[in-house]
């Protein structure tokens, strides 16, 4: 954890270093995402409501949506830029020192400038709230909190899949989009309006919904209260994330390449 | 003591030709060759030993370095460093070598070098009075006193190398691996890194390994050679037993090359 | 001419080597299209009098965006043009004895188009063989089908034309990445890449229509469903031809003084 500190100050006095440039992109991604907003928005202007669902109450599951996504890809973005790493032989140089190799490959790229997009969605957010009348209590508030770490580790296991993979293979891996930039662009809705078959996907092969769908539904007292810890068992997910890591470091180490 | 028996690996890589039909072809089919990075390939490193490892480009000594280092598990043979196996048991292993890539950098760009020590120090989890101490000696040794609050984009090629050195001594290893520490160097930069690498290893007796292309870094730090040639040692001798009759080592080491077809 | 086709020729073989990644581009597009027409679907069944198109006409748009996602998205631009403005390796080019415009323009429809020839098969034979409202439906009419392939390739070319633009902004400013994110992102919205044009609402939508990136992937993609026709079609279609040259005017414009400047200031 003290390492991780290190690496944390580090990456921030790397980017107090370019301060304008960090502040454009900041914006740029502030930009990126408000175009997904606007499409939600000119959607529900014309239709008002959507399997149950309305503007405010879509805002708040965007928000969350995009919060988790966005943490996962600060913190977790030396796995997202994985194929890099690999090629220009940064492993090679992780696996001469005597540390984990999950935690070297996190501490080696931290994003930032991710943060114009988590204030997109904390605005959001923030506006669905005031504006949604869900009655607020302490135990929604831990919901929140759940939902977004659990979501945080649930998209940093897809992108320990990703890094996995290009141990095998940097070719091709643009599938690994379907779950990592589409979840993002698709979470902007909960996960039950794609239909049945969509949701029991979204929640027995990788669990969106347990992060977003059900607790959302317990947000908005629609549904059981054992929903509010279903983020919790999302993380379980991490588990054959890792085993699969472990497979490709084995690889990495057999192939040498 | 480091000691390497019948150690073999071998390498699938996908075979692609120039043009546009047989970039076509590939869509539906590719083929692979074997390369054969090392055949059995055997030696013995004693302690404080400084050995230069040469050879054309592609000749196996990267893959060498990478077995020694931990980062590959050879298919056959075994390797065994201070009685440790490499590539078992890794984090155990690693704290007692220190690797130099001479073309890969592995300070942080865009802060001064000191901030990326300090990583390096928790990395290796070194104690705080052995860390000064080793901090001042190296600072020394490799006048780095000027340099040390400087960002590394600032530095120039041979004052980074100087860094990387350091960097990659911190943790104070009884073993050091160069991959071509001097490539790009000027002439000045180039007589400071030999002349450091020549003080750590008679002061410490570090054992080093080197690779290079340079052949005034091997006669100016070495006795030992040990070339290696399509994925098998050639010779492992002095640089003197193939330089008979020839004005230049390099001239002697082209010809010796051309005698074993490489 | 014959050394613009030969970089053509290189872009486009260097993109068939990439089996795997056409394959996995495939997927993730199938993936894609699903999702899309799901989320309609839903909306649909919300209200379908407010559904501004057919249902048939929406799956059809998003299908053919997802073939021919590599001539349209702006976001494809090359790394490598980027990376020779601002590493000045620019200087290079400049010794061979070509048209930096013309050689960049070629490059990036070479590179397009062979992304698009090895992607657009496999999607349109399966969707068109899915079920009624969420296949690709058959073009509405021989006519319409002459005049959306005439349209996709005016589309490709204004699309390449201001992605022209943006390389040659990166001579004039700080940031080059800023600027790509940003008109990425605008281009994307004001195209109708995250919701086809006909969902904007009133009044947004009549100035969106007049813009050059109206002129992309929406003229070709409604013209094949016939959700654009009549003399709304042969307005957008006389758009596009006017688009096509004014960007290419502005761009040629912007390449001479950006070649200017790289002369004078040595990058």
């Amino acid at each position: 954890m003290r390492l991780y500190g290190k690496y944390f100050v580090i990456h921030l006095k790397s980017v107090m270093v370019y301060k304008t440039s960090f502040l454009l992109t900041c914006i740029g991604q502030f930009l990126v995402s408000f175009n997904v907003f606007l499409g939600v928005y000119f959607m529900f202007q014309r239709f008002h409501v959507v399997e149950g669902f309305t503007y405010n109450e879509a805002l708040l599951c965007f928000g969350i949506t995009l919060m988790e996504f966005s943490l996962a890809e600060t913190f977790a973005r030396g796995f997202d830029l994985f194929s890099y790493i690999v090629n220009k032989g940064e492993f090679d140089r992780i696996l001469v020192r005597p540390r984990n190799e999950i935690l070297q490959v996190l501490g080696s790229r931290m994003e930032f400038s991710r943060i114009g997009r988590i204030f997109q969605a904390i605005v959001m957010f923030a506006y669905g709230f005031a504006v949604s009348d869900v009655s607020w209590n302490l135990l929604k508030i831990l919901t929140v909190i759940l939902m977004i770490l659990g979501g945080s580790v649930v998209f940093g296991g897809l992108f320990l899949i990703y890094a996995s993979i290009c141990f095998f293979t940097t070719e091709g891996l643009e599938f690994m989009n379907i779950f990592t930039d589409g979840a993002r662009e698709y979470g902007k809705y909960p996960v039950c309006i794609y239909g049945k078959r969509v949701l029991q996907l979204c929640t027995f092969m990788v669990p969106y919904a347990l992060i977003q769908y059900y607790p959302l539904l317990y947000l908005l007292d629609r549904g059981k209260a054992y929903y509010s810890l279903l983020p919790v068992v999302a993380c379980l997910f991490l588990l054959p994330c890792l085993l699969l890591w472990k497979l490709g470091v084995r690889h990495y180490t057999s192939s040498g390449s | 003591m480091i000691t390497m028996q019948h150690v073999c690996k071998t390498y699938k890589v996908s075979k692609r030709d120039a043009g546009f039909s047989s970039a076509f072809k590939a869509l539906f089919h590719k083929e692979y060759e074997y390369i054969h990075a090392l055949d059995d390939v055997s030696f013995t490193i004693s302690d404080g030993e400084m050995v230069g490892y040469i050879g054309p480009n592609g000749a196996g000594k990267s893959s060498t370095i990478k077995i020694l280092s931990g980062i590959l598990t050879p298919e056959q043979g075994t390797c065994l460093v201070n009685g440790m196996t490499p590539w078992k048991n890794r984090i155990a292993y690693v704290k007692n070598i220190g690797v130099v890539f001479g073309q890969r950098t592995q300070l942080w760009w865009d802060v001064p070098v000191m901030d990326s020590f300090e990583l390096l120090k928790e990395i290796y989890r070194i104690d705080t009075p052995s860390y000064r101490r080793t901090l001042t000696e190296l600072t020394e040794m490799l006048g780095l006193s000027s340099l040390l609050q400087m960002p590394v984009r600032q530095l120039s090629l041979g004052q980074r190398m100087r860094c990387e050195i350091a960097a990659s001594l911190l943790h104070d290893p009884e073993i050091l691996f160069l991959d071509e520490p001097t490539i790009g160097l000027d002439a000045v930069s180039k007589l400071a890194v030999r002349d450091f690498i020549k003080k750590r290893n008679q002061e410490k007796n570090t054992t080093v390994i080197l690779t290079t292309h340079d052949m005034q870094d091997i006669e100016a730090l070495t006795d030992r050679v040990i070339l290696i040639g399509k994925g098998s040692i050639l010779l492992d001798g002095t640089i003197e037993d193939i330089k008979t009759g020839f004005e230049s080592t390099e001239e002697a080491l082209a010809a010796f090359y051309r005698s074993h077809h490489i | 001419m014959r050394k613009y086709l030969a970089f053509f020729r290189l872009r486009f073989s260097m993109g068939l080597q990439y089996r795997a990644a056409a394959l996995s581009g495939v997927i993730t597009q199938f993936a894609w299209g699903v999702m899309e027409i799901l989320m309609f679907r839903a909306f649909y069944r919300a209200d379908a009098e407010a559904f501004p198109m057919t249902f048939q006409a929406t799956a059809s748009y998003v299908w053919m965006q997802q073939a021919f996602l590599a001539l349209f998205m702006v976001w494809m631009m090359e790394n490598e043009i980027f990376n020779s403005i601002t590493d000045g390796n620019i200087a290079y080019e400049l010794c061979r004895p070509v048209d930096i415009y013309n050689m960049w323009f070629a490059r990036s429809l070479a590179n397009r188009l062979s992304r698009a020839v090895l992607r657009c098969m496999p999607i349109l034979v399966v969707t068109i063989f899915l079920p009624a409202p969420y296949g690709l439906m058959r073009p509405v009419s021989f006519s319409a089908f002459l005049l959306f392939l005439l349209t996709l390739f005016l589309g490709l070319w204004v699309t390449a034309a201001f992605c022209m633009l943006i390389y040659m902004t990166c001579f004039f400013t700080i940031s080059p990445m800023g600027v790509r994110m940003v008109a990425t992102s605008v281009v994307e919205f004001f195209s109708g890449a995250v919701i086809p044009l006909p969902f904007f609402p009133d009044g947004f939508r009549q100035v969106a229509a007049l813009l050059p990136f109206a002129s992309m992937q929406n003229v070709p993609l409604r013209i094949y469903s016939g959700d654009l026709a009549g003399k709304e079609m042969w307005q957008a279609v006389s758009l596009q031809i006017f688009w096509l040259f004014a960007l290419t005017f502005i761009g040629k414009l912007l390449n001479t003084l950006a070649m200017k400047k790289v002369t004078v200031q040595g990058g």
